[in-house]
């Protein structure tokens, strides 16, 4: 099935400066994979070389950050939109 | 005069110009002010800086601005001194508080950080100023904004204790209560900010933002006579306070100004959202983040982005990390007010307490100097206090009344 992806500002150049793009799969494993299909190349700016997610890369579903669902084995269904955001910090007292 | 070389990613090294940006295009990683050390070693002298005016910008010369700052000039240089007192509650030979429950003009350390991220904001021609906030933050880019004429919008936790948000709006910024805690509110403004020409101050301008936190270190070092001390125990959220800190040491030793420092970092984080300190005392690479559930609001970050170097700084300086319950926090805020007279804030209360746990449990010794990182103010979370500290003594205006109720 297909969902919304939103893209963040430093990816945009892969996706041809589109914010959102759709991707298929049942998994975020599966959108990560489908996403390289389409667009080439930004699987190894999410991932390293070892296939894991990045460290300051993080990923939600429908606002719920994946470490707190079943990180990239997460399901994914119809209507569901992932958010890739780049970590960020500050805001707090310290 | 600039001595800002540009923008690098902490990850990976790869350069960028100095501009609003503050990830990596290609790791995602965060980047960092990198200077022109050469130009400013021989130039910025102990002579210099203290021939300066009594706030942040005395030491310009390492601080991420092209020109003249304009934001910010009664911020910093806020006590620092010997707290007897609590040393002795704590049994240790020499204790020190650096205050900044009274740093102009919202009374926290974000004060400092506003005021490099708005002059810098100028200088990158934005004219209207936002932030996701906990509430020391939006106090602050509220105050400092008006003061610079910019326009402000800012994003808050609903939950927020009513102190943080009286002292937003009396500023007259737009203020947004969203909805869900404080990792939410950052994610919508980290979306908003790639739909929005604003500067975003701990998003966008954040590389120049958290610069503003190393003076917290500088003026440490300066205060000591020019040296640093054996052990700090800092508050830490996103853990960027503490790495800057340790920042502003190194820089201060690289520039010749102090000697070789050997300071212990350690974190202090409140005991339901401890994503830093569990990292330590697991000796785990990856942050866990979690989702926060404590009365210190200010530091209820769950997925703190600077976790990584925090724990790094940790580790390298053979520190640690512990954790305070919200009962500790209470108590540690009233022995603190009740030894030094220091009315903290919740987070100052997690620094105390944590601070008294590591040198009860022996990971501080008792006769070496130690500084304790007070940052913010308590008269904006009294709700955290109010039924903890006992009632005025209520009696008649007569003098039987008094002799009958009031015995010391």
């Amino acid at each position: 099935m297909a969902i919304v992806v939103r893209i963040p500002t430093p990816l945009q150049k892969l996706t041809a400066e589109k914010p959102e793009v759709t991707a298929e799969g049942g998994t975020v494993q599966e959108i990560l994979q489908d996403l390289e299909r389409q667009y080439p190349g930004l699987k190894e700016r999410l991932c390293d070389p070892t296939g894991k997610l990045r460290r300051f890369v993080n990923l939600y579903v429908n606002e719920e950050d994946i470490r707190f669902l079943k990180q990239e084995a997460t399901p994914i269904k119809d209507g569901d939109e992932l958010s890739i955001i780049p970590a960020i910090a500050g805001g707090s007292d310290a | 005069m600039s001595f800002i070389k540009g923008l690098r990613c902490r990850e990976c090294g790869r350069e960028f110009p100095a501009k609003a940006i503050f990830v990596c295009e290609y790791c995602f990683g965060s980047l960092e002010v990198d200077y022109d050390y050469e130009r400013i070693h021989g130039r910025l002298t102990r002579q210099l800086i203290e021939s300066r005016p009594a706030n942040i910008w005395r030491y310009r010369e390492l601080l991420p601005i092209d020109g003249d700052p304009t934001v910010g000039f009664h911020t910093g240089m806020t006590p620092f001194y010997r707290a007897d007192r609590l040393g002795h509650a704590l049994g240790v030979k020499e204790l020190y508080i650096k205050d900044d429950s009274v740093c102009h003009p919202t009374l926290s350390f974000k004060d400092r950080v506003v005021s490099v991220a708005l002059s810098r904001a100028k200088e990158l021609g934005f004219d209207t100023v936002s932030c996701a906030s906990t509430g020391n933050l939006a106090n602050s880019v509220s105050a400092l904004a008006a003061h610079a004429g910019m326009k402000r919008v800012i994003f808050i936790p609903a939950d927020l204790e009513m102190g943080k948000v009286i002292g937003s709006l009396i500023y007259a910024p737009r203020l947004v209560a969203v909805e869900g805690n404080y990792d939410e509110v950052n994610r919508l403004c980290a979306e908003v900010a790639a739909r929005r020409k604003w500067a975003f101050v701990n998003i966008n301008i954040r590389p120049y933002y958290a610069e503003g936190s190393k003076t917290y270190g500088f003026e440490i070092a300066e205060q000591m006579g020019w040296k640093t001390p054996r052990h700090i125990v800092v508050p830490a959220a996103s853990g960027s306070l503490l790495v800057k800190i340790r920042k502003g040491f190194k820089e201060l030793h690289k520039m010749g100004l102090i000697p070789q420092p050997e300071t212990r970092f350690y974190a202090a984080q409140a005991q339901g959202c401890a994503p830093i300190v569990t990292a330590v005392q697991e000796g785990s690479d990856i942050i866990k983040p979690v989702k926060p559930k404590t009365i210190a609001k200010s530091l209820a970050i769950g997925n703190p982005a600077d976790g990584y170097y925090a724990a790094d700084a940790i580790r390298e300086t053979n520190g640690w990390a512990a954790e305070a319950s919200d009962e500790e926090i209470v108590d540690a805020m009233k022995l603190l007010a009740q030894t030094e007279g220091i009315f903290t804030e919740t987070a100052g209360g997690v620094t105390v307490a944590v601070a008294k746990k590591l040198i009860e449990g022996k990971r501080i010794p008792r006769d070496e100097s130690i500084v304790l990182c007070i940052t913010g103010q308590g008269l904006k979370t009294q709700e955290a206090v109010a039924d903890h500290i006992g009632k005025p003594i209520r009696i008649k205006p007569t003098l039987s009344s008094f002799e009958e109720h009031v015995k010391l």
